[in-house]
């Protein structure tokens, strides 16, 4: 596993040193509001570890990740700047990278991106110039052979000193989605390109994703890439059922939605099952981290860090 | 072959309204076997043209005819009477035949009647589907002939994206397939699922469309 620092972050100093790394994510305001982030960042900063910032989910247009991340940074954060291939080619994608690490941005999660049928802009062309996995490929030439992925030195000109972009490269991986046989091979794949960390979709089916870390130990993965086990806390019965019925690659087993059912306060009970997963998640070979994905409930976060035994942070040098 | 689906009546009957003499000309080939422009369409059109100018108490005279190919200039000489005497032509061809008729049979306008799909097959009875993407250069040997640019929602080279499910693609559950899911059941039938494994590099997309109209010239024909 890796030992020396390659860009230097939060998260990749707490993971090299071998804390239980926690994550949260915060979603971009529709709007140019401001206000919006620092609220939201006020909640989770000191909490967590680093934060994602998504670009453009579920192809709804929000403030751009970047510009969201270089605010949530001011306001206390350590941003994960999300970069999907959907919107973007190539040529704007290292382009939005030189300006993220300009900003100081040193964490990036390259992703495929939803379609853009799901959005509010169905009409849209796309672009999947490149996919996730060569994202991952683009960044590492990048920071590590300090090179433009056609070849280009990373200089201004042939006098001018070489300054790449010193990043943390991030992916998600789905341990649900089909074939399921070749979701690990998607991630070996992402480790050959050069992930530094992936996070995973959330998690409910608890024996689907042990299954799945088999496979992932099976191959040595978990010791070339930091894995964090995703979550999304359930706040309601119908949330739990909209997760379960309505959104791929999600299965949400009958005994959760029955604890929600009987609990008198479905949300405490819903924190109460995602530290229980928290807990387990500890337990399990090759788990670096949780990435907590609490869905516009930014401030419920720290609540369930506190309650998982992770607080105080730990400061990593 | 290239496939594609007639446009609303409403949408054609106003682009040719102004029409007095009025030549729709099918297509033989592509349209013919999809069934979107052949003899048989031309005649259908024809007939529900003519319906509703009457309801309407428009005056136009509609002449039928039907060529083998709307994109090779040889098959137009055929026809050539019958477009001098109309006011213009509605082409029952792919994009390329009503632009190819333009140009053949210059000042005469060209309506479609067709929009123009994909390169696809004819899977079962009355449905067709995509197939090949026309990148330019061809990645089939790779993943066991099934076309990931032109089979995945996304054009992914390097596997299903998150969204695949019960072989289905998130774009439409029930109507598409999942691309990769079919990469990948071709491959491991074939026993050569280790092929998968491989990381695709960045595409070179200037040998398709990205790279401008396509043009091909074979020096050993040109004249």
């Amino acid at each position: 596993m890796q030992t020396e620092l390659r860009a230097d972050s939060n998260l990749e100093r707490i993971l090299t040193a071998g804390h239980f790394a926690v994550t949260a994510e915060l979603g971009p305001p529709k709007s140019a509001d401001v206000e919006v982030i620092k609220t939201k960042a006020g909640h989770l900063a000191g909490k967590v570890d680093a934060v994602n910032i998504t670009d453009n989910q579920t192809a709804i247009v929000r403030m751009s990740s970047i510009a969201a991340g270089a605010l949530a940074m001011q306001a206390g954060l350590e941003p994960v700047i999300q970069i999907t291939c959907r919107d973007r080619n190539r040529i704007a994608i290292q382009s939005d990278v030189l300006g993220a690490a300009a900003l100081g941005l040193r964490n990036i999660l390259c992703l495929t991106g939803d379609h853009q049928c799901f959005g509010n802009h169905a009409t849209t062309k796309n672009v999947y110039d490149m996919d996730s996995i060569q994202l991952i490929g683009v960044l590492k030439t990048m920071r590590d052979d300090k090179k433009f992925a056609c070849g280009d030195e990373i200089r201004n000109g042939k006098k001018e000193p070489i300054v790449e972009p010193r990043v943390y490269i991030g992916a998600a991986a789905n341990p649900f989605g089909d074939p399921f046989e070749y979701r690990v091979i998607r991630l070996a794949k992402k480790v050959n390109a050069g992930v530094d960390f992936v996070q995973t979709q959330c998690i409910y089916d608890m024996e689907r994703f042990e299954e799945w870390m088999r496979q992932v130990r099976e191959r040595g993965l978990h010791e070339k890439v930091r894995i964090l086990a995703g979550v999304t806390p359930l706040k309601s019965v119908g949330m739990a059922k909209y997760m379960r019925d309505s959104v791929a690659g999600l299965s949400v087993p009958e005994y959760y939605i029955e604890r929600l059912e009987k609990a008198e306060d479905k949300a405490a009970e819903g924190i109460k099952i995602c530290v229980e997963q928290i807990e387990r998640f500890r337990e399990i070979e090759g788990v670096a981290g949780v990435h907590i994905m609490a869905i516009e409930w930014e401030h419920r976060v720290a609540e369930i860090v506190e309650k998982a035994g992770l607080l105080p942070r730990p400061q990593a040098a | 072959m290239i496939t594609a689906v007639q446009k609303p009546f409403n949408e054609i009957h106003e682009m040719v309204r102004e029409c007095r003499n009025l030549l729709i000309l099918g297509c033989g080939t592509c349209v013919t076997v999809c069934m979107a422009g052949g003899e048989k369409e031309v005649g259908i059109l024809a007939s529900t043209l003519r319906l509703a100018n009457r309801e309407q108490k428009i005056s136009m005279k509609i002449a039928e005819a039907t060529i083998e190919r709307q994109c090779d200039r040889e098959f137009f000489d055929a026809v050539r009477d019958k477009v001098e005497a109309a006011d213009a032509v509605l082409s029952m061809a792919c994009g390329v035949g009503v632009q190819f008729a333009g140009e053949v049979f210059e000042g005469k306008r060209v309506f479609p009647a067709l929009n123009t799909k994909f390169y696809g097959t004819n899977e079962s009875v009355g449905v067709w589907s995509e197939r090949c993407a026309g990148c330019g250069s061809c990645v089939l040997d790779k993943f066991g002939g099934v076309c990931p640019i032109a089979r995945c929602s996304k054009s992914l080279l390097n596997g299903p994206c998150g969204g695949s499910q019960n072989g289905k693609c998130e774009v439409d559950q029930e109507r598409i397939d999942c691309g990769w899911q079919l990469i990948y059941d071709r491959m491991k039938s074939l026993g050569l699922l280790h092929l998968l494994e491989h990381n695709e590099p960045l595409k070179d997309w200037s040998t398709g469309r990205d790279g401008g109209p396509g043009k091909i010239v074979r020096e050993d024909m040109v004249l």
